[in-house]
């Protein structure tokens, strides 16, 4: 048993009685950190002085200027910069670069009162679905240390399920939040694209991401994204749309919610556990008043293609600006200025990211620039259609997470188009920008499993209302992994 | 469209300022391939008169008054700079005499 079992409510409540401070929950983060972490192998750089001192003085704050997060510790990502505390995305090109200023989402959680504990190990730049792709270290499962925690927020869903910290921050452009939440039994949303500020996020495909929330159950990942979203100036891509109070909209009734099921998400490939977990969940769904049908997304088996030509292309633009000029590595004993860039991309980027530029540079050169980049924009079109037809009957869109639990550490590493097949079921809601959750639904051989419920455009609210009843009819969220309980 | 060559993956690797040993070129052209090969997929699609997506939501200008508003200061943006003298970044030699 430790404190980060507790729900935010439940440690407010003890925070108010006097049961415990802040100080002790930002001790337990960090002596839970100290004890697990050499097996979950999650945090890059830890903040440790200054989240000691910030929770010393948070503690003299009157509690009615307290809001739900005071005073809970975070884990944050590490592609998301943190003023002084060293951010690197997992890659060795960023090694030692210690941003000057803040994202909005850091800047959000500060004013929520959230307490930074450190950086989240992930795959390089965010390309990847294992974790395996970081220049630094291997993220575990905490629940099966042999098997991968997903990608690319592999270790910002590791922290949790292993109450590292109750809460952390993840990106999402292809998945990268839900699959990793499914892996390790944890609750991981990605928003409407535009609903989060990515100021400060460094950018994978700008198009496709977006930072979202991870936690241990619906009603604390409800609040805190209401905490990070919202327009911001220094991000002209976020959306001018009034966040609602999600949280207080959770109340277990989803009496004549409209389900519909995608038969290209419970088809070949999909393993036959993962169908069974979704369709007992259907049964809850049903028992719970909603109503269950079967749709098409016919465009579906295109968006795996559409996607790695689209997110690479991006990609291949975005990472130029690394160059060893004025932040991160910078190679030696180079002779001028094009072998400096050379060298420098060359030994600091890994394998993944450097297929990935070389694709998407391919992708947009003069020459199959319509064939690859135009067409798959298109395709992109058909399949955002699929959704928007879908919408017109219907609240919500429910299927897998991931076609499998997690798969062992070292399987699928040498072969990039297995791997990326992991991605398969969440990679269209990235193209058609719509919001999506990944919540637990069952375990196939001690491995956890995650229901996936899509919503519309900037309707996560149906989405949190839909997996919080889900949640309080069943008890996967309550367990946690053998390693919890320490060694 | 064929497989990459080895010589087109060195000549992207170029364009994308990276160096390649012929190693990495071939094994590259390999696993490049394949996804480019996946890629042919698409091709099933009739996109004829079908826009292509650039951006899932309506995106429009986001205009502020010109106002100057104060930056970063030049020493905090100086920070992360390996190489430095009076002030300015270093790099090696432009042009090779």
């Amino acid at each position: 048993m430790t404190l980060f079992k507790l729900s935010s409510k439940e440690l407010q409540e003890g925070l108010h009685n006097g049961e415990f401070k802040i100080a002790d929950l930002t001790n337990e983060a960090f002596a839970r950190i100290e004890n697990l972490d050499n097996d979950v192998q999650a945090f890059l750089a830890l903040n440790k002085e200054k989240a000691t001192e910030q929770a010393a003085q948070m503690d003299q704050v009157p509690f009615e200027q307290r809001g739900p997060l005071f005073g809970l510790p975070i884990g944050v990502k590490d592609n998301i910069v943190t003023e002084g505390l060293e951010t690197t995305c997992a890659s060795k090109i960023l090694e030692g670069f210690m941003p000057i200023y803040d994202a909005t989402v850091v800047k959000k959680l500060r004013e929520a009162g959230m307490v930074t504990v450190g950086k989240l190990n992930m795959d390089e730049f965010a390309m990847g679905s294992s974790n395996e792709n970081s220049a630094y270290k291997t993220t575990k499962n905490p629940w099966n240390l042999n098997h991968v925690p997903g990608g690319s927020s592999g270790a910002s869903a590791a922290s949790v399920a292993a109450g590292e910290v109750p809460f952390s921050l993840g990106s999402d452009t292809g998945g990268s939040i839900r699959q990793p939440a499914a892996y390790c039994g944890v609750v991981g949303m990605k928003p409407t694209y535009g609903r989060v500020s990515r100021f400060g996020l460094v950018a994978f495909a700008s198009s496709l991401d977006q930072i979202g929330p991870i936690t241990r159950n619906v009603y604390d990942n409800a609040l805190l994204l209401e905490a990070i979203a919202g327009v911001d100036p220094s991000d002209s891509t976020s959306a001018d749309v009034p966040v609602p109070n999600y949280a207080s909209k959770l109340n277990g009734d989803i009496k004549g919610l409209r389900i519909a099921v995608p038969k290209e998400y419970l088809g070949e490939g999909v393993k036959e556990e993962v169908k069974n977990s979704v369709l007992q969940a259907l049964e809850v769904l049903k028992g719970l008043g909603a109503t269950v049908d079967e749709v098409s997304l016919p465009h579906s088996k295109y968006a795996l293609a559409a996607y790695y030509i689209l997110s690479s292309s991006e990609a291949s633009s975005n990472l130029s600006r690394f160059d060893g000029i004025r932040y991160g590595f910078r190679a030696e004993n180079v002779k001028n200025l094009m072998e400096l860039y050379k060298e420098t991309r060359a030994q600091g980027f890994g394998d993944e990211v450097k297929r990935r530029i070389m694709l998407g540079t391919y992708s947009l050169s003069a020459g199959t620039y319509d064939a690859y980049y135009k067409k798959a924009q298109q395709a992109r079109t058909l399949i955002k259609q699929d959704y928007d037809k879908v919408f017109e009957n219907y609240d919500v869109i429910i299927g897998p997470t991931a076609p499998t639990a997690a798969f062992e550490i070292g399987a699928n590493i040498d072969d990039p188009m297995t791997m990326y097949a992991n991605d398969i079921l969440t990679i269209p809601i990235n193209l058609a920008g719509v919001p999506a959750i990944s919540i637990p639904c069952g375990f196939d051989n001690g491995l956890p499993l995650g229901l996936q419920i899509i919503g519309k455009h900037f309707d996560e609210e149906t989405i949190y209302r839909t997996a919080y009843a889900y949640e309080q009819a069943t008890d996967f969220n309550t367990q946690t992994p053998q390693i919890w309980e320490g060694k | 469209m064929a497989k990459l060559s080895k010589e087109e993956v060195k000549h992207v690797a170029h364009l994308a300022r990276l160096a390649i040993t012929d190693e990495e070129a071939e094994k590259f052209a390999d696993q490049l391939g394949k996804i480019t090969d996946f890629a042919q997929t698409l091709n099933e699609l009739d996109t004829t008169n079908v826009e292509p997506t650039s951006h899932v939501l309506p995106i429009v200008n986001v205009m502020r008054e010109d106002v100057a508003q104060k930056g970063l200061d030049r020493e905090v943006m100086m920070q992360n700079v390996k190489e430095q003298v009076d002030g300015q970044v270093k790099v090696p030699a432009i042009l090779e005499d």
